[in-house]
This record gives C-alpha cells, sequence and structure tokens, in this order.
C-alpha cells in the first residue's frame, strides 16, 4: 500500500483512535479481593423474626417503618422502601425466620455493570450506592443475581434503594444497625475471615443444628453476607443455582476481546479496501 | 471551485444558508395524507405521556417492575431497533471495502436510516433513564464504569452516530451548496466507514453481552455464552432485510425522486441482498444449532417455552432462509420482500425473548408492556419516518448528487 500524506493521516487518525476507545475494554480488576472485607454473618437457628432489624434498618435510612410481619406462605419481598425484610418459612425443622438484604458480593455483578461507578464496592466490604452518579438505567438490577437493588418507579428523582451495610456508622468505626439492635444475637458483625470462622466453628460444635454449608462462602464468588441455616438453604426460598464464581467474570471474555478488535479490524478493512482496489493494469507491464 | 463565485457570496454567505434552512423547513406537498393523519395523534399522544414520565416517574406509564427492570423500551426500541440498524455497516462494508460498486445508490439512504434508528432509538434510551441528567457522567467527568458493557455500548453508540453523520454529511452539503466543505467531508468518508464497521461489530455484540450477566434470569434456551456472536451474525440479515424493506417502501412512496439508473438496478441489488441474507441465516441458524447441542437443553423442548422456541428457530429462520433461497433462484423480488418481513418478525421475537419474553420467564408475574409504552414507541417510529420523510425530499438522498459534486465520489 502507498503511503501519502492523506493516507498517513487516516491511518493515523485511526490508531489514536483505536488508543483511546481501547481503554475501555480495561478488564475487572481482582485487587479488591485482597483485602479483609467486613461483613455480617445472619444465623437462621436463632432468628425469632421481631423485625427489630427491619425497624431500626427504617428509622436509620429514612424510610417508612413496616406495616406487615413475617408469615408462613406469604412472602415478603425487598421494596423501595424497604432494605431488608425478614421471612418465614415452614421447614422441615418447624418454622424458621430468616433476614434478606443485600449479600454485598466480594464481586458484585452490579459494580461491574455500573457504567458511572454509582455502584461501588468499596475496600471496607460494603456495597454502595451512589446518587450523584448515577443515572438511573437499572443494569444493576438486571445484572444482580439476587435481584437486591430497587428503583423508585414513582418519582420524578428515583433512587435506588439497597442495603448498604450502614457505611457511614462502619466508616466511624460502628456497626450496621441491625446488628446493633438484634435482640437474639442472630447478627454478628466482623471481619469476612472472622465470620467465616465462626460460622464453621459453630457448625462443627453442633453438627445438629446445622445444616453443613454457610451460604455466601463460594455462592457468586463469595459474599460479605453470609448465612447458616439448621435447614437446606433452598427450604428458606435462597437461590441454589446461582454459580460459584463471580458474576462479573461471565462478560469478562467479551470485554477482553474489544480491544483486539479495535487494534485488527482497521488494519483488515483498510487492507480489504486496498486489495479489492481496480488499478490500472499497470502491474502486468512491469513484469 | 471559481475563486470569483466564491468571493461574491461570501458577505452573505452565512445569512443566506439559515435563510435557506428556514425555508426548507416549510413542509412540502399534501398534508392531510393518510400517513400524517394517523401518525400526528400517536406523536401528539407520545408527547404527552413523556411529560407525565418526566413528571410523575417511570412507574405512571411503564409496567415495568422490580424484576424485569428493562421493557420494551429497552427491549424493542434500543436492541431490535439497533439490530435493524445493522444495514449501513453490511452495505458501506461491500461498497467502501469490498468495492462492489453496484450497492453505490443504495448507501446514502440506508447509512441515513441507520443514523436516525440510532438517534432515535439512542434518544428512546434517555426515556428510560431514571436520572438522565447524569447521563453525561458516563461521557465527561472522571466516572467511567470501565467494566461495564453498557459502558462501551453508550460510547459506541455516541462514536458511531458521529462516524454515521460523517458517512452522510456529503449529501447535506450538496443540498446546502457547500462544495469547499462537500471536498473536506466526502474525503473523510472511508476513514468513518472504517471505524463504524469497527464500532458496530463491537456494539452489535455488545447489546447481547449486556445480557450475559444476567445468567439465571433468561431462559437457558435464549441464554448462552455466545450470545454476543448470535447478536452480531444476525445483525447481518436484520439490517439487509430492513435494507430490502424499507427499500421496497422507498421505491414506491418516494419514486419521483428515484433516477432511471437506479430504478434499473432496483431489482438486481434485492436479488444480491437476498443472497447474503440467505447465507448468513445459514450461518446463524447452524451457530443456533451448535448452542443448543452444546448447552444439553433437548429434555426443554417440550416445555411451552420449548415449543414458542422451535417456532422462533424453524418459522422465523428457517422458512424466511428458504424463500430467500427461492426468491434469487426465480428472480422473485415478491418472495424477496416476503422472506425480509417475515426475517425482520423474527428478529423482533428473538430480540425480545431475550430481553423480555425469556427475562424472568419462571417468575410469578409476568411483565407486560402497558398500552402507554406501546404508544410512545410507536411515537418515536413516526417521528423518525417524519424526520426521514424531511430529509429524503430535500436532500440527494435517492436522486442523483447535482452535477458539481460528483468528481468526488
Amino acid at each position: 500500500m502507498k503511503m501519502n500524506r492523506r493516507n498517513f493521516f487516516q491511518t493515523l487518525g485511526i490508531t489514536s483512535l483505536t488508543l483511546a476507545i481501547g481503554k475501555s475494554g480495561k478488564a475487572i480488576t481482582n485487587k479488591k479481593t485482597n483485602v479483609d472485607f467486613k461483613g455480617i454473618l445472619i444465623d437462621a437457628t436463632r432468628c425469632v423474626g421481631c423485625q427489630s432489624c427491619e425497624i431500626a434498618c427504617a428509622e436509620v435510612n429514612n424510610l417508612p417503618e413496616p406495616t406487615d410481619s413475617p408469615e408462613v406462605g406469604i412472602t415478603r419481598n425487598l421494596t423501595e422502601f424497604q432494605r431488608c425484610v425478614v421471612n418465614a418459612y415452614d421447614t422441615s425443622k418447624g418454622e424458621i425466620y430468616v433476614k434478606k438484604q443485600c449479600m454485598h458480593c466480594n464481586q458484585p455483578a452490579c459494580d461491574a455493570a455500573c457504567l458511572t461507578q454509582a455502584m461501588n464496592k468499596t475496600v471496607e466490604g460494603p456495597v454502595i450506592w451512589r446518587g450523584d452518579k448515577c443515572m438511573g438505567c437499572r443494569y444493576c438490577m438486571v445484572s444482580c443475581p439476587f435481584d437486591i437493588p430497587k428503583f423508585e418507579y414513582h418519582s420524578a428523582n428515583p433512587k435506588i434503594q439497597k442495603c448498604d451495610m450502614c457505611f457511614s456508622k462502619i466508616k466511624e468505626g460502628g456497626v450496621p444497625a441491625c446488628v446493633e439492635n438484634c435482640p437474639a444475637e442472630a447478627i454478628i458483625f466482623g471481619t469476612r475471615r472472622e465470620l467465616l470462622n465462626e460460622a464453621r466453628k459453630r457448625i462443627v460444635e453442633n453438627p445438629d443444628t446445622y445444616y453443613n454449608h454457610i451460604y455466601g462462602e463460594s455462592e457468586a464468588g463469595g459474599t460479605c453476607v453470609l448465612y447458616l441455616s439448621p435447614v437446606p438453604f433452598e427450604e428458606l426460598g435462597f437461590k441454589t443455582n446461582l454459580q460459584n464464581s463471580s458474576y462479573p467474570e461471565l462478560s469478562k471474555g467479551f470485554l477482553y476481546s474489544v480491544p483486539t478488535i479495535f487494534v485488527l479490524w482497521p488494519a483488515l478493512l483498510l487492507g480489504l479496501r486496498e486489495a479489492t482496489k481496480d488499478e490500472p493494469v499497470k502491474t502486468i507491464e512491469n513484469e | 471551485m471559481n475563486n470569483l463565485d466564491h468571493t461574491m457570496v461570501k458577505e452573505n454567505y452565512a445569512g443566506k444558508t439559515w435563510k435557506f434552512i428556514l425555508q426548507e423547513f416549510k413542509p412540502k406537498g399534501k398534508f392531510l395524507t393518510p400517513f400524517n393523519i394517523i401518525s400526528l395523534p400517536i406523536m401528539l399522544l407520545g408527547l404527552v405521556l413523556i411529560v407525565i414520565r418526566f413528571w410523575k416517574g417511570l412507574g405512571s406509564i411503564t409496567n415495568l417492575t422490580q424484576e424485569v427492570p428493562w421493557g420494551l423500551w429497552i427491549g424493542f426500541d434500543v436492541v431490535t431497533g439497533v439490530a435493524f440498524a445493522g444495514g449501513a455497516y453490511v452495505i458501506t462494508f461491500m461498497v467502501y471495502i469490498l468495492n462492489i460498486k453496484k450497492y453505490q445508490s443504495i448507501v446514502r439512504v440506508t447509512v441515513l436510516n441507520g443514523f436516525l434508528a440510532y438517534v432515535f432509538y439512542a434518544g428512546a434510551l434517555l426515556l428510560d433513564l431514571g436520572r438522565p441528567w447524569n447521563v453525561i457522567n458516563p461521557i465527561i467527568g472522571n466516572n467511567f464504569g470501565t467494566s461495564s458493557v453498557l459502558f462501551l455500548v453508550a460510547w459506541h453508540f455516541l462514536l458511531y452516530m458521529i462516524a454515521q453523520l460523517i458517512e452522510f454529511s456529503p449529501a447535506i452539503a450538496e443540498w446546502l451548496g457547500k462544495r469547499r466543505a462537500h471536498k473536506i467531508l466526502s474525503g473523510m468518508t472511508v476513514a468513518a466507514v472504517i471505524f463504524g464497521i469497527t464500532l458496530s461489530t463491537l456494539h452489535q455484540s455488545g447489546l447481547g453481552a449486556l445480557y450475559l450477566m444476567a445468567k439465571e434470569k433468561i431462559h437457558p434456551l435464549w441464554y448462552s455464552e455466545f450470545i454476543p456472536v448470535m447478536f452480531f451474525v444476525s445483525s447481518i440479515f436484520a439490517g439487509l432485510s430492513m435494507v430490502i424493506f424499507e427499500g421496497s417502501i422507498s421505491y414506491k412512496v418516494f419514486s419521483d425522486q428515484i433516477s432511471d439508473k437506479s430504478h434499473a438496478s432496483h431489482n438486481s441489488i434485492i436479488v444480491g441482498l437476498t443472497k447474503i441474507c440467505a447465507v448468513t441465516m445459514f450461518a446463524y441458524f447452524f451457530l443456533q444449532v451448535l448452542v443448543f447441542v452444546h448447552a444439553q437443553n433437548w429434555h426443554l423442548l417440550n416445555t411451552p417455552m420449548g415449543y414458542w422456541y422451535l417456532v422462533e428457530i424453524f418459522g422465523f429462520i428457517v422458512l424466511p432462509m428458504l424463500l430467500f433461497i427461492l426468491s434469487y433462484k426465480n428472480n422473485s423480488t415478491f418472495l424477496a420482500k416476503t422472506a425480509a418481513v417475515l426475517t425482520m418478525v423474527g428478529i423482533i421475537i428473538n430480540r425480545l425473548n431475550v430481553t423480555v419474553i425469556g427475562f424472568k420467564w419462571d417468575a410469578v408475574s409476568h411483565y407486560y408492556p402497558s398500552w402507554m409504552e406501546i404508544a410512545v414507541t410507536f411515537a418515536v417510529i413516526f417521528t423518525e419516518i417524519w424526520v426521514f420523510r424531511w430529509i429524503i425530499n430535500r436532500m440527494p438522498v435517492l436522486r442523483d448528487s447535482p452535477s458539481w459534486a460528483k468528481n468526488h465520489n
């Protein structure tokens, strides 16, 4: 291909754009998994369904107090007014209560999905939502395997509501409101490592009381919220079909291919264009 | 260029151009056509609904739920609309990269169609944003969510719109009679085409990649790690079917605009496109079979969703593929148009299956779009057609370029 001035600038332009845009394909860093996240451990064998956590949560986050209470056969869902709910289940070991809220994944799908970094996995562990960045696209809701983020559909200035593990309290050395207000010590706060050890200890010491699984140890690549249960987790309405690797892994391959295509395609296309040009039959004369 | 001419016009240049543009805004031709009578009330209704939506929130006019946060506006307007706009990159690839001159006469109209589709369907995306005032965050500032597929798609939409505008801009320059601008803009076409094809490859597949993280939420017959490849391959024949469909309508509606030469080549172009459609549809069908076998989903076929899957595959891929083959064997544009319409219905079904119908298919309550969401969608489509018509009637899109502009192409 003959490189004249104009061609040169064309190529230069394409190359520089490639470099500029190719950056967008940056893959998800694993840096965040090496820190010791804070988390909470919820022990369903201890929960009495008193809703103290729900009431405390509503108070801290300026949300309306819950008007209904856990009842067997009725699944109460998280809503844009409730960041955590307690549900009652009729199980093989009798009536069991369990609290539901954001799982604060180690590598959250919502954080990877967010194009404005409004959903943010903090180094402390909680996944928080930042309203000044969010554009309300709800891709976090599409991506979250636990269906946690809730959107205020009936507001002209809608917010995403989800548990932030009382991030402002944690930063000042405090504990989340639900942990603080649990009269049954069913919820405890600590580093994820401590909580995993505590959970294992409880299972080993009381093998008859606990079902031998810590929900959140490996689900969705590991979460900062961990659960213990007396019965298999599907009896408590947990999603047990989730993968054990993190969800951002699923789109990693695609994102990695982006810079490759951005380098290869323009070169290939320019080459094809030159190769298919109708040139005058000069070459034959030269032979 | 004539220098004398140039200096004479220069003084009053800007003023004259504006006057000309203002004059062009006046409607041409008959106003009370059946299309206008149907489309105007719907556009006005859409406008009212959009005002309500921004005043009272998304929930006031949409049926979106906490479980299905993306409905018709994303699944149809954006995901399906962009697939239909795929014709632009395929046609520019053939004309500017493979140097196939045969399709030169439909480049402008296809690019215009693609450009308007992006403007309006990406515009529909703005309606769906809860906090649209923050839409600039991923574009300026330091809020780059670079690990997000949506970040990539948003940037690509923006850049591709610019690339398509550059590809189309010589027509605007011809309309305004700007010779110098025409020369510069025409020189940028190839760079814009190459950049545009690269962007299209990535965001056509990127629209599929958006759903990769929703692994357990999408019915297994429609979810696979190959969604991006599927979306890309199907955008080729989706786009070309749209070109055939739109072309045959424009051919009738704007017949006064089309030159004799283009009239003569119309059938040959359609037959050529049907071949590409047939071949890519075969490749797509083959990929679908591979993915299906690979996922070992045999047991799912004998369920209602399984029957629906078979309808999509055989009724809207295999059948139109066969019709495309028949149409070029028999040189029949009627069969080609029928196949194109079937293919387009199939693409709508496929995109909606991934984004809406198969999304949370096992949930207790299902999402159905409200009549207001549908009305806004129609309002968006009609507005696009109005703008399309306005441009066709003024700029040299279907008709030949003025003689002074011909040397450059």
